[in-house]
C-alpha cells in the first residue's frame, strides 16, 4: 500500500503525519518527496546512508555535423531551444530532457549528457527504510528528483509513506501519481482550508481515494467542518493542538515513540486508511 | 532597420504590451520602407519558454531593435546573441515610442527579470 500525505498549504503537518504513520506501520518505507526542503530525516534519523546522484539529460549540438535545418528547435514544445546565427542553443532550465531533439535531428548532430540536479539518500531508521530526495540549489524543476526518490523507494512490497511537497503543482502531482491513497492534512485556518480544497480537486482529478486529517485542532473550525461534511470526504482523525506535540516536534522527537495518546491516534489512523484502501 | 514592439492590439494605434513573451501581437516597423506590420505572437499561449519563443520570433523577423517595457533573462540572451539592441519603452503607445526612438530619446534596457514561470 502506497500512502501519499499532502496538504496544499505548507506547515500543516505533512511530515509530522508521515513520520508517525511510518513508525506506526513499523517496517515501512518513508519517502521524502519534499525535495526542496526535505526534513523527515530530522525525525527518522537514518543510518548507513548511501547517496546516489540524480541526473537529467541535456542536449549537446555538434556544430560540424549540424546542417542548420532547425528541426530540433521547431520540435521542442517546451521552447527550450533557440536558433541563433545558424546554430541551435539550449536553455537548461527550460529543457524537460524529453530527448525529442536527438530523435528528430536528421544528421545525428544532437547527443545528450547527464547534468546533476540532486541526490537520493537511502538509509534506515530501525526497520524503517528512509529515502530522501534532495534537489540541488538553483534547479528549476523538482520532478526528476521526486521521480528518482519514488523509483528508489517503491521497490519492495512494504507499505510506503510518501511525504509530498506543499502546493498542488507538478511536484505534488508526480508524488501522488503512484499512490493508492491520499491523506490530506488540513489545519483550522482560512488559508489551510483554501489550499485543502485545491488538493481535493487535484486528487479527484487523479481518481485517488482520499481522507482528511484535521491537525492542530482546538475548537472545531466551522468552515472546515462544513467543508468536510459537504464534500463527503471522510475525516480520518483529529490531532489536538497540544504543547506536548509541539515540544516533541521542536526536539526532533517522534510523537508516536514518546506520547501514549499519539500512539493510539496514529494506530487508529493507520487502521482507518487500511480499511479505506481495502473496502 | 527593423524595429519590433510587443503590442496589445492589431490596429493603427496599438498600445504597448507590458509583457514581452506573452504579448498577443508584435509590431514590426521598417524604417527604410516606412512600412509597419502587426503579426500574431506565436509564443503568446506557450506553456513554458514563452520569452525564448517570442525572442526567436523577433530574431526570425530580422529585427535590429526591440522596444519593450521589460523582458526575461532567457529572452535577453537570445536577443543579445542575435545582436538585437533592446530599448526601454516609455509612455503607452507604439507610435510615440517609434518617434522617441528616432529622436534618440529612449534608453537601453539593461536589467532583465528571472522569469515568472515555475514560481509558486
Amino acid at each position: 500500500m502506497k500512502i501519499a500525505v499532502l496538504s496544499g498549504k505548507g506547515g500543516t503537518g505533512k511530515t509530522f503525519v508521515s513520520v508517525n504513520l511510518a513508525v506506526a506501520v513499523q517496517s515501512a518505507t518513508y519517502i521524502d518527496c519534499d525535495v526542496e526542503e526535505p526534513n523527515g530525516n530530522l525525525f527518522l534519523k537514518p543510518e548507513n546512508v548511501t547517496v546516489t546522484t540524480v541526473h537529467t539529460l541535456l542536449p549537446d549540438f555538434d556544430a560540424d555535423k549540424c546542417n542548420g535545418c532547425r528541426k530540433c528547435v521547431d520540435f521542442c514544445r517546451f521552447n527550450a531551444l533557440a536558433f541563433i546565427k545558424g546554430k541551435p542553443k539550449v536553455f537548461p532550465e527550460v529543457c524537460h530532457s524529453c530527448g525529442g531533439c536527438v530523435l528528430v535531428c536528421p544528421v545525428g548532430a544532437v547527443t545528450e549528457h547527464g547534468h546533476p540536479v540532486g541526490r537520493i539518500e537511502n538509509g534506515a531508521y530501525g526497520d524503517i527504510s528512509v529515502v530522501t530526495g534532495v534537489l540541488n540549489l538553483g534547479e528549476a524543476s523538482a520532478v526528476p528528483v521526486i521521480r528518482a526518490a519514488l523509483a528508489d523507494g517503491l521497490t519492495g512490497k512494504r507499505h510506503s509513506i510518501i511525504d509530498c511537497p506543499p502546493g498542488s503543482g507538478c511536484p505534488v502531482l508526480e508524488s501522488v501519481s503512484v499512490s493508492d491513497y491520499c491523506v490530506l492534512v488540513a489545519e483550522p485556518t482560512a488559508f489551510g482550508l483554501h489550499n485543502l480544497q485545491m488538493v481535493v480537486e487535484m486528487v479527484k482529478m487523479l481518481n485517488k481515494p482520499c481522507g482528511i486529517v484535521n491537525n492542530k485542532m482546538e475548537d472545531p473550525y466551522e468552515p472546515l467542518e462544513d467543508y468536510c461534511r459537504q464534500s463527503g470526504i471522510p475525516v480520518l482523525c483529529r490531532i489536538p493542538y497540544s504543547e506536548t506535540l509541539a515540544t516533541l516536534n521542536a526536539a526532533a522527537q517522534i510523537a508516536y515513540e514518546h506520547d501514549e495518546s499519539s500512539r493510539t491516534l496514529f494506530d487508529t489512523l493507520l487502521r482507518r486508511v487500511e480499511a479505506e484502501v481495502k473496502p | 532597420m527593423i524595429i519590433a514592439i510587443p503590442v496589445n492590439e492589431n490596429n493603427a494605434e496599438p498600445s504597448i504590451c507590458v509583457s514581452f513573451g506573452r504579448a498577443p501581437w508584435f509590431l514590426f516597423h521598417n524604417t527604410v520602407t516606412d512600412e509597419t506590420q502587426i503579426i500574431k505572437n506565436p509564443a503568446a499561449n506557450a506553456e513554458g519558454g514563452a520569452g525564448i519563443k517570442a525572442a526567436q520570433f523577433v530574431v526570425d523577423h530580422t529585427a535590429n531593435v526591440l522596444i519593450t517595457v521589460r523582458g526575461g533573462e532567457n529572452a535577453a540572451e537570445v536577443l543579445l546573441a542575435a545582436d538585437i539592441q533592446i530599448y526601454k519603452a516609455q509612455g503607452s503607445t507604439a507610435k510615440e515610442n517609434l518617434a522617441l526612438f528616432t529622436e534618440g530619446k529612449l534608453e537601453k534596457l539593461e536589467s532583465f527579470h528571472a522569469g515568472f514561470h515555475h514560481k509558486q
